[in-house]
């Protein structure tokens, strides 16, 4: 007889244990929840049970995904094409919603609150997004980012006011010296990776407490991908980020855990030297081995 | 001198012509008439339009000069005492900017309602395809039924009314109303291409700041398609500009603007008048009047007008080019 392996933990809605026997789904080991290392700041972003579901498609998108997003840590998704971590991404914003026909169970926590809760364009200022192409608005450096400041006010801040946040939000992007000479220049000038900086002090603007990232370099030369996970491991200090990336040197390089999705399925969540070296599941070790993407 | 087979500086290399020559023996004959006919076809068409325009040029530039432009037009038999184009030019402008201002804004918060919006989806479809029907209509179909519009007691403001009721029904109110349906289509499907062509992503960025809809419309969306929309206004324009039907039907074929009441201003607005296209079919050979030469004049000017407005296209083109989005 066979030896099956020790049921594995699941964290549960309730947050209890939730032990599942593996033989009864042979293709796709459960997730993995371990003992995480206390050194990160508070939970800042709690996934909890989500489920994605798009229109017309048979399987979900995302299944039962629950991860725990923490200040100062960056959470790498990685998984195959059409695993669903860009579409959990995107529901940490809410910004799934925008794609016709697709539905989300589960709750997603911001600092304790359900984000259904909360007004829409309060949730998006406190998790902002950097998207996989450089996204500059046709219009100056200068106002890509004041444009991320104003307030839908009757009375729109001048530029005295602005000018001394977007130049902070620019520092901070590390942007700031090789723009500061002519911010009224058109953005989409720009070179690419200077684009997706302009991108991330834009958010950074709005002052989030978590950075949503999907595939942030996948547009950019090498030498600007450094650049960006430089300030990937800058920002991390102050911020919760969660990146999604195709690229599994990028995922061990910027990543503090990493989650390893495939077919919508949470298959394995752990701090990231562990997932690499020491994966549980077979599929999590035949992926990161290169076995199939 | 030279070897055969050598290039020299001088000499042209043995290249393209010859190239192309020995290519189209290769050619089936069938080919050979069909890309033959399809030059003769592009040539015939260039020399009809070099050909109207040395004529309309010829013409026109014997007749124009400063005085029949800011002089009034007088009725008349006789050529030299039928005046100038004066109020055709200011009637001309006068309908284009109503109609501008009316289609601008009507076909700019359609295209934004359809792409942005679109729901009810029906609704959409609905509008959609009532645009391409006025796109597709005769503008003297439009004219004859926005006659019957504002011939109605309801619009007796917009021309004037007879004492027995009657309502006079043409003036620039009326006439200018019914051209913004010449040029809102294509101020509507610039547009709508245009943010049809605004990758998702870029919307996404501004959702993805917390911005509202209608932030997002106002700040990024309407300022990425400004030159597309000013593409399809100008093309709008020249269209208002050369039609006649709705102009012979709904602004009362008065040569001069005369007032439609006694209020500054809107009293033109409610009166009749003349553009340089009923001014053109007035005193056309085959026209009611007997001034050809000042036709030809008119026709001319109105012709500069619309090179004008599509040099304006091409120049917002040529502009843009520089500062597109990644699509």
């Amino acid at each position: 007889m066979a030896e099956f392996p020790p049921p594995v933990r699941r964290i549960g809605a309730d947050g209890a244990p939730n032990v599942v026997d593996p033989a009864s789904r042979e293709a796709i080991p459960e997730p993995i929840a371990r003992a995480l290392a206390p050194s990160y700041g508070p939970e800042r972003l709690r996934i909890d049970g989500v489920s994605i579901h798009y229109a017309g498609a048979a399987k979900p998108a995302v299944n039962q995904v629950t991860l725990p997003v923490r200040q100062g840590e960056v959470l790498a998704l990685i998984g195959p094409s059409g695993c669903g971590k860009t579409t959990l991404l995107r529901s940490l914003n809410r910004l799934v919603e925008l794609t016709p026909g697709a539905t989300r169970d589960g709750r997603i926590l911001l600092d304790g609150e359900d984000v259904d809760h909360l007004e829409i364009t309060r949730l998006r200022r406190r998790v902002s997004m950097i998207f996989q192409q450089p996204n500059p608005f046709p219009m100056s450096i200068f106002d890509n980012v004041a444009y991320a400041i104003r307030e839908q006010a009757m009375r729109r801040p001048g530029k005295g006011v602005l000018a001394p946040r977007v130049e902070s939000a620019l520092r901070r992007a590390g942007l700031w010296d090789e723009v500061a000479d002519d911010l009224d220049r058109p953005a989409l000038r720009l070179s690419g990776g200077q684009q997706q900086r302009l991108c991330i002090a834009r958010a950074l603007a709005v002052e989030p407490h978590v950075l949503l990232m999907d595939e942030p370099c996948s547009a950019l030369d090498p030498i600007s991908t450094g650049v960006v996970e430089e300030l990937i491991h800058e920002l991390r200090e102050t911020l919760a980020i969660v990146i999604v990336t195709h690229n599994l040197a990028q995922a061990r390089r910027v990543g503090d855990h990493v989650a390893f999705m495939y077919l919508g399925d949470l298959v394995e969540y752990a701090p990231t030297e562990e997932l690499f070296t020491n994966p549980r599941a077979d599929r999590t070790r035949d992926y990161v081995q290169g076995a199939f993407g | 001198m030279s070897s055969p087979g050598s290039t020299g500086p001088g000499a042209t290399p043995p290249g393209r012509r010859q190239r192309l020559l020995g290519e189209l023996r290769l050619w089936r004959p069938l080919d050979l008439a069909g890309v033959a006919a399809a030059w003769l076809v592009g040539l015939l068409l260039v020399v009809v339009a070099a050909t109207l325009l040395l004529y309309m040029g010829y013409q026109g530039l014997q007749y124009v000069n400063l005085d029949l432009l800011v002089s009034r037009p007088q009725p008349g038999a006789d050529q030299s005492q039928t005046g100038g184009i004066l109020d055709p030019i200011v009637g001309t402008l006068l309908i284009i900017l109503i109609a501008t201002a009316i289609a601008l804004p009507l076909a700019v918060g359609a295209a934004l309602w359809i792409v942005e919006y679109g729901r009810p989806r029906w609704l959409a479809r609905v509008v959609e395809s009532g645009i391409e029907v006025i796109a597709g209509a005769p503008s003297i179909a439009i004219a004859i039924f926005g006659l019957a519009i504002f011939q109605l007691p309801l619009f007796g403001w917009a021309s004037f009314a007879a004492d027995g009721g009657g309502v006079f029904g043409r003036s620039f109110i009326a006439a200018g109303s019914v051209m913004s349906l010449i040029a809102l289509p294509s101020i509507f499907a610039t547009t709508r291409e245009a943010l049809q062509s605004v990758p998702r992503h870029v919307r996404e960025a501004s959702y993805g700041l917390g911005k509202t809809r209608w932030a997002t419309i106002r700040r990024v969306l309407l300022p990425t398609v400004r030159p597309d929309i000013a593409t399809g206004t100008a093309l709008g324009m020249g269209r208002i500009a050369g039609d006649t039907a709705i102009i012979v039907l709904l602004l009362g074929a008065t040569l001069q603007l005369q007032a439609g009441s006694d209020i500054p201003g809107v009293g033109t607005l409610q009166g009749t008048g003349s553009t340089l296209t009923s001014y053109v079919y007035n005193n056309s050979p085959t026209g009611e009047g007997n001034a050809p030469e000042k036709a030809y004049a008119a026709a001319f000017v109105l012709m500069l007008l619309i090179i004008g407005l599509n040099l304006l296209v091409a120049f917002i083109g040529r502009r843009r080019a520089g500062n597109d989005l990644p699509r």
